[in-house]
């Protein structure tokens, strides 16, 4: 072997090291400034209007359905929540989304793959903390959303554009760390 | 005033790591052999003071002392003795501490048992290990002081997260540690060899019992983490390609790599610049894990909590270590010539052969665990890379690797024959072709578990083979005792530890079978799962120190035999606010019985079921694997090399 590529071999330790010292370096910087977040499960769809759909109301709540249309111009930001009666992290979620409905939040709810009458029950026992309610049985609306499972909350600017996703309930922390930073930041 | 002590001593511990740096360096360019000479009770007095610090931090947890604000938000005056203990280091700040004092009992141990060494390399190994110590009592100091008051004192603690209250956790971190920074040792034996521009056989002999001690506690801190996993977190696997398991992964693949390439530089006096990369590479991927671990980089469940800041200055102090040990190593590895040459078919031959499997082993799982976060980086892609990724591009690295382990330890040294070594190894052949082919007629079509059971019958079987030959056990039966009691150390070892990751596979190929079945039954209903008929017989209230639970009794029974009765819980820590789920586990040589309780709804509780086949036996190979690291350490050659400590009081490995 000639010295001279010796010698760069030997110098290739040196220069991976630099590398990947250079990426995690950004990496850092990133998680700064919000560019880079390990923990964030993107949604395509942040940044972007919700996609079109219509979903009926269940008649047992007293609210009316939700469509795209009742998303867009709003007075303030709102939250979707995915939920279903038969989820147990959604009974872990609801107190807080109880609290946000008494402060007067705007909390939209789409009932995912629920029968009607359990649904209506699980309301009935624990509270009703939505304005509107749409009901997906077939689970269609979910996927156009991108929903991993539920509970998944959204939360939309007042033009009705997606500026947050979080897979999972909305538990105390997760209320006071994200979503009422997010709701005053577009207020 | 016991945490200012702490908080003093540590400040003691980093002015004596500076002098413990500066001074023999100084005195090792200029020949001033008393700065020389300085360099072990430097090392000694870091230690005490180290030492110190940690009693201190030991002392306000047991006393749950709430005006320290770490004792505040990791500990709780109901949690048991043992786990307020343990919750000194099941936080960042006090890990960082343990970490420090483990660096620093590395320095003591070089000081008491490296009285043999040449004065200049000892001190110059001292400096770098200092060194080493000075950036990260720095950072201990700078942003993760674990002392910090508050005032007024917390009525009580905030508790410790209730999944890390088990022994098993409790123990897991000290292990690991002992493992990650005992290869800050040959960090230092290496940057100290490059320092002096000269590695030889002895650079090898000595470096060598250092990589041993390193790499037994390693295995067995991974394989602790490993079997905590299985038996907490409920989910029934053993190892999930975690980002920071494969972090523990990395250091233990370049550290048994450098074990077997530091026997060449000893016995032959080649792969010289081989085994001083590797000596680097190992104690680079324990910082490299350290800095995934605590920087927040990463999305784990073993992440602590993430702070940019101290992600920084951990990174620095990686590329300090890492970048000047490799700048180093540019600079002068290219003047070390080897030796000893041989033929590619000899032992030597098997131990480069070792090497670079287990580096394309390392090089693969590094790629897998960064890639992701690179990926997200550069195309903000949010990809996962899991088993499937590993287990297929590992498998055929593995396969040649472990072919190849039964065979190495019984070539000869220069130029070896393979004839005579297949000859020895026709019968061990056999057995792991028909473990195959019989776990193909019984388990179906299933290629990883049946080639899983091959390999472990292969490695058993060879390392069984290697002694027998070696003690000529059938060709002179009478003098074969004797025979056994003269062989080295060094070689029962190596036999134990190829036999003992063989009892590993054994293990991982029988939880390839496992089968696992969810039901939701009543209390008297019964699941039908592996064989076993699984009854709830009820489900109920218990009330632990610091915790509620629902118990669920579960009647395993056979032909209407009762085989055993498990009490799966559910725990909830009313401090913590944190469910737990307990399995229970009955654990037989031929395997678990493993249930895990489920939510409850309507009467009926959810339970899980899973059989596991020879599962106890992948931690158990891992504990005859440190075994065999052992049984190598305690070799007479390792001891007159670093002959046992007379005089070095207080100073213990």
């Amino acid at each position: 072997m000639a010295t001279t590529s010796r010698r760069l071999l030997m110098l290739a330790p040196l220069g991976l090291a630099a590398a990947g010292g250079a990426g995690f370096y950004a990496m850092l910087r990133g998680m700064g400034t919000g560019s880079y977040d390990p923990k964030g499960v993107p949604s395509v769809l942040v940044g972007k209007p919700a996609p079109a759909f219509v979903l009926p109301a269940l008649d047992e709540a007293g609210v009316p359905g939700l469509e795209d249309a009742a998303l867009r111009d709003l007075p303030a930001p709102v939250l979707v929540n995915f939920w279903a009666s038969w989820c147990v992290p959604c009974i872990v979620e609801h107190p807080q989304l109880m609290t946000l409905a008494r402060e007067g939040v705007p909390v939209f709810g789409i009932n995912y793959k629920d029968k009607p009458a359990d649904a209506a029950a699980f309301l009935a026992r624990r509270g009703n903390p939505f304005l509107r309610l749409g009901r997906d049985e077939p689970g269609r609306v979910a996927i156009d959303w991108g929903v991993y499972g539920v509970p998944e909350t959204y939360v939309l600017d007042r033009k009705g554009i997606i500026r947050w996703r979080w897979p999972g309930p909305v538990t105390p922390e997760v209320l006071q760390q994200d979503i009422r930073p997010l709701l005053r930041r577009h207020a | 005033m016991i945490a200012e002590l702490g908080h003093f001593s540590l400040c003691l511990a980093f002015a004596l790591a500076l002098a413990q740096t500066v001074l023999p360096l100084w005195g090792a360019a200029r020949g001033h052999s008393r700065l020389i000479a300085a360099a072990a009770p430097l090392a000694v007095g870091q230690l005490l003071a180290t030492a110190a610090a940690f009693a201190a931090l030991l002392a306000a947890f047991a006393v749950n002392d709430t005006s320290v604000i770490n004792v505040v938000q990791n500990s709780h005056s109901a949690k048991p003795m043992l786990y307020k203990l343990a919750g000194a280091w099941g936080n960042h700040e006090g890990s960082m501490l343990l970490w420090v004092l483990i660096l620093a009992l590395c320095g003591g141990a070089v000081a008491g048992f490296g009285r043999d060494l040449p004065g200049l390399l000892r001190a110059r190994v001292l400096a770098v290990l200092g060194l080493v110590a000075l950036g990260f009592l720095a950072f201990v100091l700078a942003t993760s002081n674990p002392f910090g008051r508050v005032w007024p004192p917390a009525a009580d603690g905030q508790g410790l997260n209730p999944v890390l209250q088990d022994p098993g956790l409790a123990f897991h971190p000290p292990l690991l540690y002992l493992g990650y920074v005992g290869y800050a040792v040959t960090f230092a034996f290496a940057v100290a060899a490059l320092l002096e521009g000269r590695v030889d056989a002895a650079w090898g002999r000595w470096v060598r019992p250092w990589a041993l001690a390193a790499w037994c506690f390693l295995t067995l801190g991974i394989a602790l983490g490993s079997w905590w996993a299985y038996y907490e977190l409920g989910w029934g696997g053993w190892w999930f390609w975690d980002p920071v398991e494969n972090a523990s992964l990395l250091p233990w693949l370049a550290g048994s790599a450098l074990l077997h390439s530091a026997i060449v530089v000893e016995k032959r006096e080649a792969l010289k610049v081989w085994s001083v990369l590797l000596a680097l590479l190992a104690f680079g991927f324990s910082l490299l894990g350290t800095f995934l671990v605590r920087s927040g980089v990463l999305n784990s469940v073993h992440a602590f909590a993430n702070d940019p800041e101290r992600g920084v200055f951990i990174l620095f102090l990686l590329l300090f270590y890492v970048g000047g040990s490799f700048f180093l190593f540019a600079l002068r590895a290219p003047s070390m010539a080897p030796t000893g040459m041989f033929a590619p078919l000899s032992r030597e031959g098997g131990l480069v052969l070792n090497n670079l499997l287990l580096c394309a082993m390392a090089a693969v799982v590094l790629t897998g665990t960064l890639w992701p976060m690179f990926a997200d980086l550069l195309f903000q892609q949010k990809i996962s890379v899991g088993p499937p990724f590993f287990n297929s591009a590992l498998l055929p690295l593995a396969a040649p690797l472990i072919a190849a382990m039964a065979a190495g330890p019984m070539l000869a040294w220069k130029r070896a024959k393979l004839w005579p070594v297949l000859q020895r190894l026709w019968w061990t052949a056999l057995a792991a072709f028909s473990a195959f082919a019989i776990t193909l007629a019984y388990a179906g079509w299933r290629i990883g578990p049946a080639l899983g059971f091959a390999a472990a019958l292969w490695l058993i079987g060879g390392a069984l083979a290697d002694i027998v030959e070696r003690i000529a056990l059938f060709r002179r039966p009478a003098a074969a005792w004797s025979r056994a009691r003269g062989l080295p150390r060094a070689a029962w070892g190596a036999a134990v530890a190829h036999a003992g990751l063989g009892v590993s596979i054994l293990g991982m190929a029988g939880m390839g079978l496992a089968t696992d079945r969810l039901a939701a039954v009543t209390p008297g209903q019964s699941i039908a799962h592996a064989g076993y008929e699984w009854r709830l017989d009820r489900v109920e209230d218990v009330i632990g120190p610091n915790w509620t639970a629902r118990r669920a009794t579960v009647t395993v029974l056979r032909n209407n035999a009762v085989v055993t009765v498990l009490t799966p819980e559910r725990r909830f820590f009313p401090v913590g606010r944190m469910n737990t789920t307990e399995a229970a586990i009955r654990t037989s040589v031929g395997g678990d019985l493993y249930a895990v309780l489920g939510e409850e709804q309507n009467g009926q509780a959810v339970l899980r079921v899973h059989d596991n086949p020879l599962a106890p036996w992948i931690w158990l190979g891992a504990a005859i694997m440190a075994l065999g690291g052992a049984l190598s350490l305690s070799d007479r050659r390792v001891r007159v090399a670093a002959p046992a400590p007379r005089a070095a009081a207080g100073v213990k490995v």
